[in-house]
């Protein structure tokens, strides 16, 4: 096993400057000059930057471990095994989940997606009387957030399209919160299932979680939470959540590409359908049927992303020896930075909550006159990386009157010079497009 | 390269003027054939409609609506200039030389004498994620006159 870095001990002081200019350190990417200038990097919101443990993890795996798990006898199908498997615990325990409730993925988009064909598998004829509870008919009804990334809400809209049930969303304030009145209202005894972000990838709020799920709970509703803006920023315990599904992404993460995780209430899982079949997942196979293994590999057909889920958990180790409350705190205080100095500039609207209000470490925002493609273009003659468009998020966009803002969004590796040379490079903007 | 060989000044004022902006509030001329193409580019939301009329194998308007970006609203702003008062074999070899251009990754030098006000989008050839941008207008144009010649 790779080692945690050494500076990374777990301290109780704040996360501050100089503990993050040593932890930029282990991020060799972060070390480069972009059109002549530092980079700058302020996407961690699209995808974050591997540390050096999180490489070496995936090398070691492959120099010393690499080969297919749960079969085979030879020493390294074992020791691969283990490391898969160790793996799976790290992260469960990371989200405060058990080892068979976290099934991989290759992202919360295929989270979700597994979610809601196994729910349309409960739905189709023949599908047997576990899986009733989760078959959808006419007049059910799916019910999501007028805030959602695309990957929370087109699942659901197929999902619908093929089994008679409908799509309702709880709207949004102008300031970008969820109207709970409204919600009370629309979840009921139709609502089938309800599935919303944790924190915005776009309006960096946070959603009030207890709320909602006590509402779904009086409607004897399914739970379902992104958690993709959450799990790499900020404590994260899904049995305190007291949620049935969550989702989240590795490379959101500081993991490489290609691994994420959902995760399932045991005895929720051990009831669903499976979603993709085939070998790994079987308990007796004859010529005419099959029988499946219990979570999570039953949601786990075929060749797994094994160096994906070491790498995965190298990262997670990573991000608790920092400390996942101290991140929380630093990017909090960075989110807050980022809005004060965009709400200072003439022209610039910066969307979700006002300075002041709790938001994570992200900011998205709308400059007068000037298109966000071209405000990325500009700032990344600067050397800083943005994020510019819909975010995925075009519903959201449409109903605050946009179609495409910029977003900033911090991780753990970001300081406050960061967020400085982005706003400095911000207040030209309007300028350089005579705006 | 510098951001200023990519936004270049006449892109910048272009992105102003926007003509040949207006298509909704007109209808088309009544003595020409048109035609009407809508183009979206998903990544970024951006948005134009084109319609183009000819009359007399000539291009006798080009109207537009559109939303996006500097580069894409510049774009169409300098076609509607060109396009209009061309004949049809000139408006096609027009945008074929575009493509061209922006397509070639910096390689292909744009042709004042062919290309006009629109040899100033060389620059956005070498930015991969804009060339899209700076396309969207001339395909919708092309869509639309072929649309026009067929109705």
């Amino acid at each position: 096993m790779v080692a945690t870095p050494a500076h990374l001990r777990r301290s109780a002081a704040a996360l501050g400057n100089e503990e993050v200019l040593r932890i930029r350190n282990d991020f060799p990417i972060l070390q480069q000059h972009v059109n002549g200038r530092p980079l700058v990097y302020l996407d961690s919101g699209a995808t974050s930057q591997n540390p050096l443990s999180v490489l070496a993890a995936e090398q070691e795996f492959y120099e010393q471990r690499n080969s297919a798990v749960h079969r085979g006898a030879h020493h390294l199908a074992v020791e691969a095994t283990e490391a898969f498997e160790n793996a799976r615990e790290t992260v469960a325990d990371f989200v405060g989940a058990e080892w068979d409730e976290l099934i991989w993925t290759s992202n919360a988009t295929e989270g979700l997606n597994l979610l809601t064909y196994s729910f349309l598998n409960a739905s189709l004829p023949g599908a047997g009387p576990e899986a009733a509870r989760f078959a959808l008919a006419p007049g059910d009804e799916l019910v999501v957030t007028e805030m959602e990334h695309h990957a929370n809400l087109i699942p659901w809209q197929e999902l619908a399209a093929r089994t008679g049930a409908v799509v309702k969303f709880i709207p949004i304030d102008d300031a970008g919160a969820l109207d709970l009145e409204a919600a009370a209202g629309i979840i009921g005894p139709r609502t089938r299932v309800l599935a919303f972000t944790h924190a915005s990838n776009v309006l960096g709020t946070i959603n009030p979680v207890a709320a909602l799920v006590a509402l779904a709970r009086s409607a004897g509703a399914l739970v379902v939470l992104d958690a993709c803006q959450s799990a790499p920023h900020l404590p994260l315990d899904v049995k305190a959540l007291d949620v049935d599904f969550a989702v989240f992404s590795g490379h959101k993460m500081l993991a490489p590409t290609g691994i994420g995780a959902l995760y399932g209430r045991s005895e929720l899982l051990n009831a669903m359908p499976p979603f993709l079949t085939g070998g790994s997942m079987i308990t007796t196979v004859t010529m005419e049927r099959a029988g499946f293994l219990p979570s999570p590999q039953r949601f786990e057909a075929g060749t797994q992303r094994i160096s994906q889920a070491v790498a995965l958990a190298a990262a997670v180790n990573y991000l608790s020896e920092t400390g996942m409350d101290r991140i929380h705190a630093w990017e909090a205080e960075l989110g807050q930075r980022l809005v004060r100095g965009l709400e200072s500039i003439p022209g610039i609207r910066v969307l979700g909550p006002a300075a002041g209000q709790e938001r994570i470490g992200l900011a998205a925002f709308d400059v007068a006159g000037v298109h966000a493609h071209d405000v990325g273009q500009f700032l990344d003659s600067r050397g800083i990386a943005v994020r510019v468009g819909h975010h995925c998020a075009q519903p959201l966009h449409r109903r605050l009157g946009l179609t495409a803002t910029t977003r900033a969004s911090t991780y753990l590796y970001n300081t406050t010079d960061d967020v400085d040379a982005f706003l400095n490079a911000a207040a030209d903007v309007r300028a350089y497009f005579q705006a | 390269m510098s951001l200023d060989q990519l936004y270049q000044q006449i892109i910048l004022e272009h992105a102003k003027a926007r003509h040949g902006s207006g298509l909704a509030a007109a209808d088309a001329p009544k003595e020409a054939s048109s035609g009407q193409s809508h183009q979206l580019n998903p990544t970024c939301g951006d948005e134009i409609t084109v319609r183009v009329s000819v009359a007399g194998g000539k291009v006798s308007e080009l109207r537009w609506d559109g939303d996006g970006c500097s580069i894409s609203m510049a774009s169409a702003s300098v076609l509607t200039d060109l396009a209009e008062g061309m004949t049809v074999a000139e408006l096609r070899t027009v945008i074929d030389s575009f493509r061209e251009v922006l397509r070639s990754r910096g390689k292909v030098p744009a042709d004042p004498e062919v290309l006009g006000d629109a040899a100033a989008f060389e620059g956005v050839s070498r930015y991969a994620a804009r060339v899209k941008c700076a396309m969207l207008s001339w395909v919708a144009a092309e869509d639309a006159l072929g649309q026009a010649l067929t109705a």
